[in-house]
């Protein structure tokens, strides 16, 4: 089971792996965006750790993110990653303590979110392309009846491989899509944060404790 | 980078610091959540017009707050969108009960944190209509693209609708105004030089001396080609046809233009643009009812200029001429 704390140390560590790839976002989205990717994450994360304070359940944890990304980030990714989160703290409700079947609605109710908001489809080369296979793959190896520590790692790979992909993709949305064919070559920045966000979800949210 | 700067932190809040102090009798600086609103709120209902985006394109949307215009501009750190929260602020604090339009220039981080500001005040009751701004006709590909960008005609929808608006429209017919504003523009501009973004310290993007970017963005985005420096005629050709084409202009048009600088081009060279817009207008039959020359929408220290063109019936004229008081565009008041 999920409770509060162990969402707590998903956002902590969802924050750690922004520190530490902050430049290497910043840099992906100079090369098709507008370089400010890492720096507004980091921005983000950071006012994320000064507000998280003893929320009761995991629904609440989400939400304290959710808005605090919304009124801190900015840009694109502000919103479309407050909305992920807000949908999950949604999702989440006010239980306790979430199970396997819990944890898929929210990712999937983060996932439609997205595509709520930012109106990207598979291979616009957003972080939709990262998201959609995590998610994908969740659900997959659940109903293959693999424990929620294997799911939560098929869910990494897939984010992981889903960001690789968009390095050959023509963005379509986004300040990305202005460049066309020049967009081609290059990762999607925002993909790669949505597979830091599996990546933090995988080390924390299998429910064997810390 | 040499630029008159304290702190990069500091420096978007230090500007709108600086600009309500030039024009206290008509803005008013709120800090946190960062907005600029009239100094003195108009009486009676009326629509309360809201617009923002990224700062550095000065004197758009702050200096165009004032009687006639805006009644709040949310203004972003340099070249990044402003969050909900300024715009709900915004908005609540220009809301009495007539509604509020959010006017926001086509850029997918602007769209969606408007969005979710519009979302945020309809949840407690405040009628919300939102405008895009979409005019730049250098993308030309909007199915396959974030759609066109949202430019100059952004100065022309923000005096339109604040004209009908001031005269107590209803939301349904400020909304209409600002639409039909934002469908009869178009907008093309280029760089002479890049920009060069404070907390980045170094150009956005890199032109040799004898080249020039047609169709550049206010933020430097890629236009339709990058080619050798021409005359100033031949440039002027080249933003004004593709403009006139995708806006159909037909002999016997009436057309409000905007000869616009990006930041760092002399009065003087706007001007001899300007002169061939207005040869190249009147020889297709097309007649410049106003004009605008000087700088409205910036591209911070972009050297370069852009064109927009306003289809203008008898309805949109008699709004621009209605008067107008803010730091930024005065006239009739």
């Amino acid at each position: 089971m999920v409770v509060a704390a162990d969402m707590r140390r998903f956002v902590e560590r969802f924050a750690e792996l922004i520190e530490q790839n902050a430049d290497t976002l910043t840099e992906l989205d100079a090369a098709i965006g507008d370089a400010d990717h890492g720096i507004n994450m980091r921005r983000g994360v950071r006012a994320v750790l000064e507000r998280l304070g003893d929320e009761p359940t995991p629904g609440a944890v989400l939400k304290t993110v959710a808005t605090t990304l919304i009124s801190k980030v900015g840009g694109a990714s502000g919103p479309l990653y407050g909305t992920a989160f807000l949908r999950a703290s949604a999702a989440a409700g006010s239980k306790e303590s979430l199970d396997d079947a819990d944890l898929a609605a929210l990712f999937s109710a983060a996932l439609e979110g997205l595509r709520q908001r930012g109106g990207a489809q598979a291979e616009d080369k957003t972080m939709i392309d990262a998201f959609a296979p995590a998610v994908g793959a969740f659900e997959t190896a659940l109903a293959q009846g693999h424990p929620r520590k294997d799911a939560l790692q098929a869910a990494r790979s897939a984010a992981y491989a889903g960001s690789d992909a968009t390095i050959d993709l023509v963005a379509r949305k986004g300040r990305a899509s202005y460049l066309g064919e020049r967009s081609r070559g290059h990762r999607d920045p925002g993909s790669f944060s949505t597979a830091l966000l599996f990546d933090a979800a995988a080390s924390t949210l299998s429910g064997d404790g810390p | 980078m040499k630029k008159l700067i304290n702190t990069i932190e500091s420096f978007v809040d230090e500007a709108c610091e600086g600009l309500a102090l030039a024009h206290s009798d008509l803005v008013q600086f709120h800090r946190e959540p960062r907005y600029l609103a009239r100094a003195t709120a108009p009486k009676g209902r009326k629509v309360g017009l809201v617009s923002g985006g990224g700062s550095g394109h000065e004197p758009l949307h702050g200096g165009f707050v004032g009687s006639g215009m805006l009644d709040a501009a949310c203004p972003g750190e340099v070249f990044t969108s402003p969050v909900p929260d300024q715009m709900e602020a915004a908005g609540r604090a220009v809301s009495n009960g007539g509604g509020v339009l959010f006017i926001v220039k086509n850029y997918t981080g602007d769209v969606m944190n408007f969005d979710l500001a519009a979302e945020l005040l309809r949840a407690d009751g405040i009628d919300v209509r939102t405008v895009l701004v979409a005019d730049d006709v250098a993308v030309q590909n909007s199915t396959w693209t974030a759609g066109r960008r949202g430019v100059g005609n952004t100065v022309f929808v923000e005096k339109l609708a604040g004209a009908v608006a001031e005269r107590g429209a209803s939301a349904d017919e400020v909304e209409r105004v600002a639409k039909k504003t934002s469908e009869a523009g178009r907008s093309m501009g280029m760089a002479l030089t890049s920009c060069t973004v404070p907390a980045k310290g170094s150009p956005t993007f890199e032109l040799g001396e004898l080249e020039i970017e047609i169709g550049v963005g206010i933020h430097g985005e890629p236009g339709r080609e990058r080619t050798a420096l021409v005359s100033a005629d031949e440039i002027v050709d080249r933003l004004a046809r593709p403009v006139m084409e995708d806006l159909g202009l037909k002999r016997g048009d009436q057309v409000i233009v905007m000869t616009n600088g990006m930041g760092s081009t002399p009065l003087i060279e706007l001007y001899v643009a300007h002169r061939h817009v207005a040869q190249l207008l009147s020889g297709s039959g097309v007649t410049i009812v106003r004009s605008l020359v000087g700088n409205y929408i910036t591209s911070l220290d972009m050297d370069g200029c852009s064109l927009t063109v306003l289809r203008a019936d008898d309805e949109l004229l008699g709004l621009w001429d209605a008067p107008v008081h803010t730091p930024a565009l005065r006239w009739g008041a």
